[in-house]
């Protein structure tokens, strides 16, 4: 039942289309609609000759114009290189106290320094440096190789025990495996070590004894008050704060097995001004001398 | 019964063609009381568009000094005294529900007043019918030398070339004052006529010089029927009440010449006024016959009113046989009674409390709004230091808002955590234990700071900590609440 009709209130047609006696006015589309229609056609059929338009089966069609997004971000990561270059270049030249001083290049260089922190230094130190067991939280005031802004400099460009021929060197001795103290002499140091910094001591440890067994074997490097010495990233032994953790079957494997943590060498690896971006970012994360 | 029409019996489904051809429509020239208020109004809406961005406002040194400007490199838009950032473009919210709600209300009182009037479209294709008008000549001239099947004269052609070329002038003059709202238009018309204005300018003009040739002098009316969401929404907005324009079919019907109708009003029988002189659908703009009812083809500018008006004067009937009316009151005539207008009724008085009450509060929160504020985030790695005398500290990013035109200074202290002590990394002012910082006219300054607090005295695992800051020289104090969190 497809016949059409003049409607006699409206005086259209209809489309012939009947749903329960009721039928429909046949009301076509205005002409230009249509050319608009037709022309949108024409522009899709356009675009996929200019532009990559159609998977193939290892590839694509490239377009007539060559056109790739991936080559456009590449064109504009170059400008952007290039309009850092300048700023990187105004930062390295700056002297790390007056970069502090300057609020542009202090906020450049914390914004810079935050990026390459996230790149390079985030798998160990954590995104925000925060640290981890063996793995110095940036954000304390406690530093093992010094927190001024030289010294952190030093440290990201030569790292701890790198192999850098101007690395930090120094590292602690494995005490029980080189057989320097017995297994209950260093419980006993464990335990004298814990009350430098206040923490409770196990009944049954004589604490004068452990303060022998110190003076004799600890000393040379973590001073005589346990006060630790940066010179060597030996660290101080009265904070609240721990690399490794301050418990007693933590601090007898610290003295059995010595400890040794690596940081890289970042010279060569990052330019100079990235350095110093990164000595500011970590310098200003709070903890900075 | 229905006509069937005759079809071919192997094409049954064959209703004509997918399209409708576009019906001309030669719009005459009126005379009369609404064509005066639409040559008025269009007068006002041009003249502010066109001139607005060269209107100046001083605000200061470092400030632009254009009254109305969308300043988008720098997230600024001003209108005359105020100011608004980016995070207050809510404002345009209460602004865009006011426009609606002063649409409805326009509706329930006079129908499509916003369509008839207004609107850009009837605006700019009102002007360009004037053009036309001016150069090709009146309704009948444009439809005989559109039919015509000569071929073109020299004359004819300039014609066409002369309206072509003053609609184009127009619709450039339009992207051009387009552009002007965005950037300081004295310096912009000076670089665009030295071919000196970004590339940028010239293209949005070039975008809004071919909408307005192609919707003002091509499209027209097929905007308002075809593409225009307001005439299906305004259907159901529309009430019994609201006045349209409306031909008074009480008194029009039935159509007869003026002869006839004296003849047999002379007998004491009934006759219409309406003498079927098409004057109305002549000076119709979207070239419908309003004598139909009401339909959304109708814009309602009036326009058939003021033809229809010439007409009675003439023939010395009374006037307003087409006129601002509703069903209600010519079913009220037909009747015998007499006509009620209502326009006070509970839905104009609802959409006149609507406006006052949002208008009210946008008027509030724009007169009270702060011109400094804080904006505090705190770090969430790590949430919480641990230092080496065993106290902790929290480190936040703190971003101040100066919204004056001039530098100022302001102190920040934190309050929350017991014996608390802050720090604005790189400070190094006289006053550390209550430390200033200057804020930038009209910008925002983003510090890092620290709060560090002794661990026994703050044992709960996060404490509120508010943080204020007070311009010392104005007195004005903003603050935000975050956490000191222990580890």
């Amino acid at each position: 039942m497809a016949e059409s009709e003049l409607d006699e209130v409206s005086g259209k047609t209809t489309t012939g289309h009947q749903w329960d006696g009721i039928k429909e006015l046949n009301t076509p589309l205005p002409r230009w609609w249509l050319i608009t229609f037709y022309a949108s056609i024409l522009w899709a059929i356009g675009y996929w000759v200019v532009y990559p338009a159609w998977p193939l089966l290892w590839s694509y069609t490239r377009g007539a114009l060559n056109y790739s997004t991936r080559a456009a971000v590449g064109v504009e990561l170059a400008i952007l290189e290039k309009i850092r270059g300048d700023k990187m270049i105004a930062l390295g030249a700056a002297s790390l106290a007056d970069i502090e001083k300057d609020p542009a290049l202090l906020t450049l260089a914390r914004a810079r320094g935050k990026a390459a922190f996230g790149d390079n230094c985030a798998p160990c130190h954590g995104s925000g440096g925060a640290g981890a067991k063996g793995y110095p939280n940036l954000n304390d005031d406690d530093w093992l190789w010094g927190g001024s802004l030289d010294q952190i400099v030093q440290t990201i460009q030569f790292g701890a025990r790198s192999g850098h021929t101007k690395t930090h060197e120094g590292a602690m001795l494995a005490f029980g495996k080189d057989g320097i103290l017995k297994r209950d002499e260093i419980g006993t140091v464990a335990n004298y070590v814990r009350s430098l910094s206040g923490l409770p001591t196990r009944q049954g440890y004589d604490v004068a004894a452990g303060a022998k067994i110190f003076a004799e074997n600890c000393t040379s490097c973590h001073g005589e008050a346990g006060k630790g010495n940066q010179e060597l990233g030996a660290p101080n032994l009265t904070d609240k704060i721990w690399l490794y953790g301050s418990d007693e079957a933590t601090l007898s494997e610290t003295i059995t097995n010595g400890r040794a943590g690596v940081m890289p060498a970042w010279v060569g690896r990052l330019d100079p001004s990235t350095i110093k971006a990164l000595a500011v970012y970590v310098h200003t994360l709070g903890g900075g001398k | 019964m229905n006509k069937i029409i005759q079809t071919d019996p192997d094409q049954v489904e064959d209703v004509g063609p997918l399209y409708a051809a576009r019906k001309n429509v030669y719009p005459q020239s009126v005379f009369g009381t609404f064509r005066r208020i639409k040559w008025g109004l269009m007068a006002f809406c041009l003249g502010v568009y066109y001139l607005l961005p060269f209107v100046r406002w001083n605000r200061g040194l470092g400030a632009p000094d254009q009254a109305v400007l969308i300043d988008l490199p720098n997230s600024r838009f001003y209108f005359f005294f105020i100011e608004l950032w980016p995070q207050e473009v809510y404002y345009f919210t209460g602004l865009l529900i006011i426009a609606a709600l002063t649409l409805f209300l326009m509706n329930s009182v006079g129908g499509r007043i916003w369509c008839g009037y207004l609107c850009p479209q009837t605006v700019w294709t009102d002007l360009f019918y004037a053009v036309e008008r001016l150069i090709e000549g009146d309704r009948r001239e444009r439809m005989r030398k559109a039919a015509s099947a000569d071929p073109l004269k020299l004359g004819r052609v300039s014609e066409i070339v002369l309206k072509h070329s003053i609609w184009l002038l127009i619709a450039w003059w339009t992207g051009g004052a387009w552009v002007l709202y965005f950037t300081d238009a004295p310096t912009l018309v000076k670089e665009l006529v030295t071919f000196q204005a970004p590339a940028i300018a010239y293209i949005w003009i070039a975008i809004l010089t071919a909408t307005t040739y192609l919707l003002a002098g091509f499209m027209r009316e097929q905007v308002c029927v075809y593409m225009c969401p307001w005439p299906r929404i305004q259907a159901a907005l529309t009430d019994e009440w609201a006045l349209n324009v409306t031909y008074r079919y009480d008194r029009g019907e039935k159509r007869m010449s003026v002869k006839k109708a004296n003849e047999l009003r002379a007998l004491g029988l009934p006759a219409g006024d309406c003498v079927d002189c098409y004057q109305c659908v002549a000076a119709c703009p979207t070239g419908i016959d309003i004598r139909n009812g009401p339909q959304i083809d109708c814009i309602q500018c009036g326009l058939c009113i003021d033809a229809c008006d010439n007409v009675m004067k003439k023939i010395g009937g009374p006037t307003r046989l087409i006129g601002y009316d509703n069903d209600i009151n010519i079913q009220r005539r037909m009747a015998g009674e007499p006509p009620i207008y209502r326009i006070v009724r509970p839905r104009t008085i609802i959409y006149t409390a609507l406006i006052a009450l949002v208008g009210g509060i946008m008027l509030y929160a724009l007169l009270t709004r702060s011109l400094l504020d804080i904006n505090v985030l705190h770090d969430r790695n790590p949430v919480a230091v641990k230092l080496s005398d065993g106290s902790i500290r929290n480190a936040y990013t703190v971003r101040l808002l100066n919204k004056r035109g001039f530098d100022r200074v302001v102190t920040i202290d934190v309050d929350g955590p017991q014996d608390a002590v802050l720090h604005v990394v790189g400070d190094d002012s006289i006053t550390p234990d209550r430390p200033m910082v200057v804020l930038g006219r009209d910008g925002t300054t983003e510090l890092r700071v620290l709060v560090t607090a002794p661990s026994e005295k703050n044992t709960e695992k996060s404490i509120p900590t508010k943080f204020r800051i007070t311009d010392i020289g104005l007195g004005e104090v903003a603050s935000a609440i975050d956490n000191f969190v222990s580890p």
